[in-house]
């Protein structure tokens, strides 16, 4: 996808969202890091340019929820912990979940239980840029910018301008 | 981003800058979880920390167990009163007989300097020292720093004043150690006899005139009179230490104007810090302690799991030819 392509996407699962949702109202945006926090913040400036106001958004650090400690300790590359910043109070909002990639449900299976410790929230969406298959858990997302078949030893980066420069989602193989 | 070279926190001493700044900048990320309505996280669900007090502590065995609790790590804890300890066990004894009940970390604090490094040396456990005896006081240097890091926006070429009984200080050991390490001028200050000789090796300055020591100084750290430590009388009385060496109203008058008062706790006040000050908006000894149990939250994290699981060093690894920690 180019910049256009995940432009228009964005644009469109924004739309999706508002009309879902009848408004932004009880609505908070909230996104995974890293680049699931910026996508989250694409979305709620569409919001307010589609219904003049803009929801909360809100950021997840799903590091301590992971289930890969074990298998990933001796790895260099640990995951460096970042901050979670969830400001508003969840209960009885309506929490649209917002990643880059979905693939195996890992993370937004996390993310679900970091999320749920922050109060009840009334419903969890969830919006992904590219969704790449290959699901280990019963997760499926409520908004898709791309479906892309791939295989599993294949490789799918998102790049985009607030950390990378530039907007772009790759398709390569992994490193052997 | 490579973790912590060692599975143990035994001392600041001979870590590096950036393994003291991966623990501050963790820290700062585990500071928000304690101000969520469920402080909990499962991070090291599954683990079993043993907290081993052989001295007293309010702040810091209580701090330590929250942070072990916020984890979702199992917790015991063993005082010397009330185990048995108190019938004559050894260290090794108690130490052992705890790995054999399958525990992952084990804090410890204890009146000897090298105890932590013991248990290192004999158990695969990962230690992290409490305090032992007046060598070092890991954590509390850590929570010190990230502290200064916080209310200074940084600590390299910060002036830090430490004031007080330097000789018996573990406290100021190992805020010197992390201090230096990341760039700080450190001055300390005391009577003469609670200054120990050739001091200045660790890399501070020796002031014994208090308004020289604080008048340029972005932060003082006001260590406790310990007079549980004190065989032998180093200063005349407390009355004549609080005229001297006290931080009142009158001398936080003469610090540069946004320098801050920190006190590791427990205050004696009226002796090395007055009421009014301890109290008032320059201390920043409350926040110290909330501070702590995100510091201890991120070693605790970092040693269960990115510290490297290399085998435990012997104690001749760990104590090296440096063995000159005084023993009380």
């Amino acid at each position: 996808m180019d910049a256009d392509q995940i432009r228009r996407a964005v644009k469109r699962i924004s739309h999706e969202i508002v009309e879902r949702n009848r408004g932004v109202k009880g609505l908070v945006v909230v996104g995974i890091r890293r680049r699931g926090v910026y996508l989250a913040q694409r979305i709620a400036e569409y919001m307010e340019k589609i219904e003049g106001a803009r929801p909360p958004v809100g950021a997840l650090d799903i590091t301590l929820y992971r289930d890969d400690f074990q298998v990933t300790k001796n790895i260099q590359t640990k995951p460096v912990v970042g901050t979670t910043e969830i400001k508003e109070d969840v209960t009885d909002k309506a929490i649209v979940l917002v990643d880059d990639v979905l693939f195996t449900g890992r993370t937004i299976r996390a993310a679900l239980d970091e999320l749920i410790d922050f109060g009840r929230p009334r419903q969890i969406q969830l919006a992904v840029l590219v969704d790449r298959g290959h699901r280990e858990f019963p997760i499926k997302a409520d908004y898709v910018g791309r479906n892309l078949p791939t295989s599993e030893n294949e490789l799918v980066e998102v790049k985009l301008i607030e950390l990378d420069g530039r907007d772009e989602v790759i398709l390569g193989e992994m490193e052997e | 981003m490579s973790g912590l070279r060692s599975k143990h926190l035994l001392g600041l001493e001979g870590m590096t800058a950036e393994e003291i700044n991966l623990i501050l900048d963790t820290a700062a990320s585990f500071k928000e979880i304690s101000e969520r309505p469920v402080k909990k996280v499962p991070a090291l669900r599954g683990k079993t920390v043993v907290n081993l007090f052989f001295e007293v502590s309010t702040r810091t065995r209580a701090s330590f167990e929250l942070a072990e609790k916020r984890l979702s790590a199992d917790t015991v804890n063993i005082s010397k009163a009330g185990s048995s300890v108190a019938k004559g066990e050894s260290l090794r004894d108690t130490a052992e007989n705890l790995q054999a009940m399958k525990i992952d970390v084990i804090v410890i604090r204890h009146g000897s300097a090298g105890a932590p490094h013991f248990l290192a040396s004999i158990l695969d456990a990962s230690i992290v020292n409490a305090g032992d005896g007046s060598h070092e006081h890991p954590t509390q240097g850590l929570l010190d720093m990230f502290t200064l890091r916080e209310k200074l926006g940084g600590i390299e070429g910060k002036r830090v004043t430490i004031i007080g009984d330097i000789a018996h200080s573990r406290v100021a050991r190992s805020n010197i150690f992390g201090l230096v390490t990341l760039g700080a001028h450190v001055t300390v200050c005391g009577p003469p006899t609670m200054i120990p000789p050739r001091i200045e090796e660790l890399g501070v300055r020796v002031e014994t005139d208090l308004n020289r020591a604080i008048g340029e100084a972005d932060a003082v750290n006001v260590l406790r009179i310990q007079l549980e430590r004190q065989k032998v009388n180093l200063f005349p009385s407390l009355a004549e230490y609080a005229v001297v060496y006290g931080i009142n109203r009158e001398r936080l008058a003469a610090m540069k104007p946004g320098s801050i008062v920190m006190h590791p706790g427990p205050i004696n006040r009226g002796v090395e810090i007055t009421q009014e000050v301890a109290d008032g908006d320059r201390a920043v000894i409350l926040e110290q302690v909330t501070n702590g149990v995100a510091v201890r939250m991120a070693v605790l994290y970092l040693l269960c799991e990115g510290g490297s699981k290399d085998k435990s060093p012997s104690i001749e690894d760990v104590v090296g030819e440096k063995s000159d920690s005084r023993v009380n």
